[in-house]
């Protein structure tokens, strides 16, 4: 038994990265953050297992937990420390991930995240501070303020008209499933404080034995926000805070629940490549392409009804000029438009790198409809290249200060006895009037994109016959 | 074998103390107290009356600063932490 309370080895003996005075923390007198790190440190101490604990501390007064922890420290952004820990966990699952965060990074921005990490029944420990009340930002309104609290942004009282109820996060989440531990605890009297001591070290002792999802909400005093003496503050939990949130347990499966093994995902290149339906073998990379000046920069709006294969063309001019050592990007759009049965998607085909894939003034149009030709041949830059399907659309374009390909594509395709493939003969077109892409380069790529490989030959020839058209017209 | 305490102590130390005073609200056998000088904080730390401790630990649960209070148990041996 150990015969006297010391400071944990769980802490830095000297807290290097604080400012200022470094063997003492920053938190105001009475704060209970500090006794809930104490308490976390001397469990981590007992169980053996600070080596390999990872503790995430959140935005709000524990953001600089990382200076008391001698452990594995990650500070997340504002409520994601659930989704960090999550991360963390998966690669690590032999880790012990522990998420320290308030009532406003948990319950306010990150309410989210900590439903959705509890519902996945992440086996991770989650510690949340509840004190009511934003204390890093000066005392503003939490979910979890009381009725009538008074805080900066509710000078009055907190107002249940304008403010809504104070959120009970144990019960909510106590719904759910997944959780395999769920408890409040208040840190006031000892006898309460022991009963917190006590959860700490279940809701750890749950992750090491691979349970599944703890949470220990702890009512604690903030008093400076709250303007109370240390003592008053810890007497207003009692009081108030206890009331509105009742303390005990809302889930505990734990005698229950089988524990779950541990197994890290492992993601084989080949794997994933057969999932996905990728030839094993990596092509040769065509490099015989001429560099067409005009077209080396292009930005392409791909448009037209959906079913044209407009994202598969897109796609497909991606993939090949990326093979062929270009930068790309390839943007489908899954706008409100795609209700209406149009589709488009942004392509960015470049010899330098490419700062965003949205394209908004494109250097090439493709219209395969006529709704596509009248929405975007307006924004073609001066100079820039409209190819249109004249199968389906007889109008003229209007513009007289840009270049114009018209090629009966959808008649071609029909011609070879498959209208959906004009998508691959406005390909051939495009690669032989702009030589940014030469056949071959095309070819390498179909394979990559089509996937049922019997569709390859038919391809191919709407390439070559929309090829042709462009050649013999020239 | 080197003989444990005769009788628990507490040590506080006063630069590390904020003069929060949860200690001392705690204690049960009333020993803590609130010290007049200010300490480099300029904190009223707390102090220990040297006498009557009984090990209970509660003072330990209740403060926030982890290094300002150690609670020496009865039958602890000095030996234990090298
Ligand atoms: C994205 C983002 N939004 C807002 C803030 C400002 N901010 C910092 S701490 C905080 C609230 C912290 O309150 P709580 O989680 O209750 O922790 P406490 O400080 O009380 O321990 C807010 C809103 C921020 N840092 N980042
Ligand atoms: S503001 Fe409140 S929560 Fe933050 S350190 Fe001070 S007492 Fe603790
Ligand atoms: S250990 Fe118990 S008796 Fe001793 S000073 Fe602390 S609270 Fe008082
Ligand atoms: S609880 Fe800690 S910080 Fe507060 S007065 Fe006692 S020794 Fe000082």
């Amino acid at each position: 038994m150990a015969k006297a309370l010391i400071k944990a080895d769980s802490f830095y003996e000297i807290y290097e990265r604080k400012d200022g005075i470094k063997d003492v923390t920053h938190y105001c007198p009475g704060c209970g953050h500090g006794v809930l790190h104490k308490l976390i440190a001397e469990a981590l101490d007992d169980f053996g297992i600070r080596e390999k604990s990872i503790l995430i501390s959140p935005v709000g007064c524990s953001v600089f937990a990382y200076y008391y922890f001698r452990l594995g420290n990650i500070q997340a952004a504002h409520g994601r420390a659930p989704a960090v820990a999550t991360g963390i966990k998966r690669v690590h699952p032999e880790s012990v991930v522990i998420s320290y965060q308030g009532d406003g990074d948990l319950a306010a921005i990150g309410g989210n995240n900590i439903l959705q990490a509890a519902n996945r029944g992440e086996n991770i420990t989650v510690f949340f501070v509840n004190n009511a009340i934003y204390g890093m930002t000066g005392g503003q309104m939490a979910p979890t303020t009381l009725i009538g609290q008074k805080t900066t942004t509710t000078p009055y009282g907190r107002n249940v008209v304008n403010e809504g109820y104070p959120v009970r996060v144990c019960e909510l989440l106590a719904t759910l499933d997944a959780p395999v531990y769920i408890e409040r605890v208040a840190l006031t009297d000892a006898k309460n404080t022991s009963k917190v001591r006590r959860a700490v070290r279940k809701a750890l002792q749950n992750q090491i034995d691979n349970k599944g999802f703890s949470l220990v909400e702890v009512l604690s005093a903030c008093p400076s926000n709250w303007k109370m003496t240390p003592v008053q503050a810890k007497q207003w939990v009692e009081d108030n805070l206890i009331k509105q949130f009742p303390l005990g347990v809302y889930k505990d499966l734990t005698d229950q629940i089988k524990p779950k093994k541990a197994e890290k995902q492992v993601f084989s290149v080949d794997g994933l490549k057969e999932k996905l339906n990728i030839p094993m073998e990596e092509e040769k990379y065509s490099t015989s392409v001429k560099e067409a000046k005009e077209f080396r920069n292009m930005k392409l709006k791909i448009a037209g009804f959906g079913g044209q294969g407009i994202l598969l063309l897109g796609l497909g001019m991606a993939q090949a000029a990326m093979q062929a050592g270009y930068n790309v990007s390839w943007l489908p759009s899954y706008g409100p438009e795609m209700r209406g049965g149009t589709a488009n998607c942004h392509v960015n085909i470049s010899k330098e790198r490419i700062g965003s894939p949205l394209v908004s003034k494109p250097t090439v149009v493709i219209a395969m409809n006529l709704p596509s030709m009248e929405k975007f041949q307006s924004e073609i830059e001066p100079g820039g290249l409209l190819l249109y399907d004249t199968s389906l659309i007889t109008q003229k374009p209007v513009r007289d200060d840009i270049k114009v390909l018209g090629i009966p594509a959808t008649q071609i395709a029909d011609n070879l006895g498959n209208t959906r493939i004009a998508n691959m003969v406005i390909m051939g077109a495009f690669i032989a009037y702009t030589s940014v892409l030469d056949k071959q380069a095309v070819i390498n790529a179909l394979p990559f994109f089509i996937k049922r490989k019997n569709l390859i030959p038919l391809n191919e020839k709407a390439i070559v016959e929309g090829m042709n058209y462009v050649l013999s017209s020239n | 074998m080197a003989e444990g305490l005769k009788k628990a102590r507490v040590v506080i130390r006063e630069d590390e103390c904020k003069g929060c005073g949860l200690c001392i609200a705690i204690c049960p056998e009333g020993v803590l107290f609130e010290q007049k000088h200010l300490n480099r904080m300029g904190y009223h730390p707390a102090g220990y009356r040297g006498e009557g401790c009984t090990g209970c630990g509660f003072c330990f649960y209740q403060c926030p600063e982890p290094g300002a209070i150690t609670v020496y148990k009865k039958g602890y041996v000095e030996e234990e932490v090298a």
